[in-house]
């Protein structure tokens, strides 16, 4: 029964990095209606970038982060104005195809760089650091992934309701063709979410370097799993996404649980029962 | 910048007998290659032929039905391992299961494109994805088919098609041949055909195809349904071929999905010649450049990357302008190019 | 002195439609501008034309003597050309605060502010913290116009603002538009009926399947000229 319950609570601390895995995904579809297929793989080099920082330069997680995320927030909003501005459109199909040519592209190149070997970053005493909890132990590194994410998402909300910008991309949601009128540049407020997307991810890319093994092709299931906890969560909710994220790392962990096997598929298996039966997800969008 | 129409108009009507007698003098070329090739190139013409079905099976679903799927080796896999399910635990002779794996794939592909369905654009894209992940890590925990290592055909399942390694060969090359010629001759009639239109509708504007009276959804469906199927039977061909099966190979995203959107994309989607410049590029690039590993893949992202920027009808659209001529007319434009 | 507005042979397509032919129009500073035309006129897409939501060739339209035509819709609208567009479309998952304050999102400055705005239409400030979609029909509409003066626009455009409405609430949308001339804006007035159109504008342009067939000061013209304009050939026939 501990077992379980613990199962249980290590998957609700996961759920946070997958929650911060499907924010960007999330706030890009609400405000563009475009699916970055390179998702997962950004997120792996970052974490690359994280691993080329911290290991091989000997500088301080924190200060990988603080480089990191500008300096892939700067890159989206320079993809976003310089590429992907001109793929936006009716016809969804440009967008997809061309995300997915960057995708095998980041994939080979991390592969040229990296070569296929797991690694992980080292993240010294916080790697083993943990709070008992009654009969639990909770370790530093997911209790940051957990509360990494509340601030992230709480960030993203106050953002989306308290600036103009953010109010502007909800309009965008909801009628992008008229955003225009209101004296707004759609192409620097999508490459504006963009960027925030991208600093999210290479926040989420450190995280999951410090708590999980990666190599350059693990990249496509980072994709599936933020794309999993957007849908569960119901599409342009913040607070559902974390949801999302939570019941896919319980499932995780309850499949774990049984056997070693059943972890991923766990996973998937719910996200295929929910789609069935709550299509709309869990928390579908509603009026902040 | 480049857009591409289809001129069923520009050439005199005489000139499809003409057509018609230079594909089959093709056919019937392709068809002697068993007789004087060597075992090798033999084989490399029945991949060559498999990933040109394959293509034309994806473009059929992207470049008509607008449904983009990166979930295709669900069905490549299932077909493999309905056909080594048949032979290994009921002992069905390999040739007869062929058939039987397309059905069985045709027949999961229905409750896979009820789920899947429920998703639109972008995400009906990964959907399909996440579906043909829980395929393979599915059947990596039968241990009846190996789990996850897999399992190899027993010789004397293999030695039902013919004794003769030369033999099995060229039924083997055969089959692929009949199959890919059906599946081309197929979509062109198709895309000649008033249903042709309708898909032609739906990818121009979904909205638009629903109020002229043409049902998207039951359409889109029937096109799934039976790409699935075909895909299965090639699967399943593809892996009588290479004699072992495991889920990592059956079920792979690049192997049988990455690539032949690839081909499609670079060579032109829309259209029937385009996935078959695109195979032909592929296959003269992968015996150029083999040894480059993966700089080769970082080159045909690129390619493929490029190709969405500036020239969306891919290679065919850059020449078929310049040529006037098509050896598929099916008026059909490729994507347009939003002003 | 050049007009605040002056559109000049201007065609518009929608694809291989064309929906505007050598539209000629000028709007001069302060002033009211009707104009009428029956449904498919292309009375909306002359409005889509000027505020860029539909590109149109360089050249054809001014704004005080400069070319906006072929601009994309945001340069336009911070040049000070503001929209209550047809149906209101506003902002529905916004509160009406939120949909009145993406309005100012060009930073011009000038007379409205969001008080002046709730001044005007005071229910706004009653309702600010609903959802634009929870409020009635005459209520988006107000909130629509407001937007649109947020943004403290030297040319109002207003498409079919008494659209589905009752008479009462149209009297006292176009109650509103003493006071937006006052602080200097010019409108144009996309209205469905004629006697209205009249009463409120200065100067009043018929169109017709996508021409301009009639134009003079609103006074001056009988309702049977407008009447023959309006309805074309098809009344000369009858």
């Amino acid at each position: 029964m501990t077992d379980l319950l613990n199962a249980i609570l290590q998957g609700v601390l996961l759920g946070g990095l997958y929650a911060l895995f499907a924010a960007g995904l999330s706030l890009m579809f609400g405000v563009m209606r475009f699916v970055n297929l390179a998702h997962g793989d950004f997120i792996v080099a970052a974490a690359f970038g994280a691993l080329l920082l911290v290991d091989m330069l000997g500088l301080p997680p924190l200060l990988a982060v603080v480089i990191l995320v500008p300096a892939f927030a700067a890159f989206g909003y320079l993809g976003q104005r310089l590429v992907l501005n001109r793929v936006m459109g009716r016809d969804i199909m440009p967008g997809i195809l061309l995300t997915f040519g960057f995708s095998v592209m980041l994939q080979n190149l991390m592969l040229e760089g990296f070569s296929a070997n797991s690694r992980r970053l080292n993240a010294g005493w916080l790697d083993t650091a943990s709070l008992p909890l009654g009969p639990f132990q909770i370790g530093f590194v997911p209790l940051l992934m957990f509360t990494t994410a509340l601030l992230v998402l709480g960030g993203l909300g106050l953002f989306m309701s308290q600036t103009n910008t953010g109010r502007l991309m909800r309009a965008t949601s909801d009628d992008a063709q008229i955003v225009g009128l209101m004296g707004a540049d759609r192409r620097h407020l999508f490459a504006i979410a963009t960027a925030i997307a991208s600093g999210v991810v290479a926040l989420a890319g450190v995280l999951m370097a410090i708590k999980t093994n990666f190599d350059p092709s693990s990249g496509s299931i980072r994709l599936l799993f933020a794309f999993e906890a957007v849908i569960m969560g119901g599409l342009g909710s913040l607070w559902g996404t974390l949801a999302g994220g939570i019941i896919l790392g319980v499932a995780q962990g309850l499949g774990a649980a049984i056997d070693p096997g059943y972890q991923i598929l766990a996973g998937h298996v719910v996200f295929l029962i929910i789609l069935v039966l709550r299509p709309q997800g869990l928390f579908p969008r509603q009026r902040p | 910048m480049t857009m591409t129409v289809a001129m069923p108009g520009r050439l005199p009507r005489s000139v499809m007998p003409v057509r018609l007698a230079i594909l089959a003098a093709v056919v019937l070329a392709m068809a002697s290659v068993p007789l004087w090739a060597s075992g090798g190139s033999q084989r490399l013409l029945v991949e060559f032929m498999t990933y040109v079905a394959l293509a034309q099976l994806w473009n059929l679903m992207a470049g008509y039905a607008g449904l983009i799927s990166i979930g295709q080796q669900a069905f490549v896999g299932l077909g493999g391992y309905t056909l080594f399910s048949l032979a290994i635990l009921a002992g069905v002779p390999p040739l007869l299961a062929l058939p039987v794996a397309g059905f069985v794939a045709a027949i999961v592909a229905w409750p896979t494109a009820l789920v899947a369905f429920r998703l639109s654009g972008p995400y009906f894209a990964i959907g399909t994805w996440v579906i043909a992940e829980v395929y393979r890590l599915g059947f990596a925990q039968v241990g009846a088919l190996g789990g996850g290592s897999g399992i190899s055909l027993p010789v004397g399942l293999v030695k039902t098609i013919s004794a003769d390694r030369g033999t099995r060969d060229s039924i083997i090359y055969w089959i692929t041949l009949a199959a890919c010629v059906a599946v081309i001759g197929c979509i062109w009639a198709l895309m000649r055909s008033r249903l042709g239109l309708g898909l032609a509708a739906i990818r121009d504007d979904e909205v638009a195809a629903e109020s002229a009276g043409v049902v998207t959804r039951r359409l889109k469906l029937q096109v799934y349904v039976i790409c699935a199927g075909v895909t299965g039977f090639l699967g399943a061909l593809i892996f009588l071929q290479k004699l072992r099966i495991s889920p990592e190979v059956a079920f792979s995203v690049n192997d049988w999905t990455v690539l032949v959107i690839f081909m499609v994309v670079i060579g032109g989607i829309g259209s029937i010649e385009g996935p078959l410049i695109g195979c032909l590029l592929f296959f003269v690039l992968r015996e150029q450049f083999s040894d480059w590993g993966s700089w080769y893949m970082v080159g045909l992202g690129a390619l493929s990357v490029a190709t969405m920027l500036f020239a969306r009808g891919g290679l065919w659209s850059l020449i078929a302008p310049r040529i006037g001529f098509r050896l598929f007319p099916v008026a059909r434009a490729a994507p347009r190019r939003p002003s | 002195m050049t007009n605040l507005l002056s559109v000049r042979n201007l065609d518009a397509f929608y694809g291989d439609f064309q929906a505007l032919f050598g539209v000629d129009l000028d709007v001069e500073a302060g002033e009211v501008v009707a104009l009428v035309g029956a449904n498919g006129a292309g009375k909306s897409t002359f409005l889509a034309s000027v505020t860029g939501l539909l590109p149109t060739r360089p050249g054809s339209i001014l704004l005080r003597g400069a070319n906006i035509a072929g601009e994309p819709a945001f340069r336009i609208a911070r040049a000070g050309v503001a929209m209550s567009p047809e149906g209101r479309r506003l902002f529905a998952s916004l509160s009406v605060e939120e949909n009145l304050r993406l309005g100012a999102t060009g930073g011009r400055k000038g007379h409205w502010s969001l008080e002046k705005v709730q001044a005007l239409f005071p229910i706004l400030k009653e309702k600010r913290r609903q959802g634009a979609s929870e409020l009635s029909g005459g209520q988006q509409q107000a909130v629509a116009i407001g937007r649109a003066l947020m943004a403290n626009p030297d040319l109002l455009l207003l498409d079919e603002v008494s659209l589905g409405l009752a008479p009462v609430v149209v009297r006292d949308i176009y109650e509103s538009l003493p006071a937006i001339r006052a602080a200097g804006t010019a409108v144009i007035v996309v209205e469905q009926d004629i006697g209205r159109a009249t009463e409120i504008s200065d100067r009043l342009y018929c169109l017709q399947e996508g021409r301009v067939n009639l134009t003079g000061r609103s006074r001056q013209l009988t309702r049977d000229q407008i009447g023959a304009a309006y309805f074309g050939r098809a009344r000369s026939a009858a």
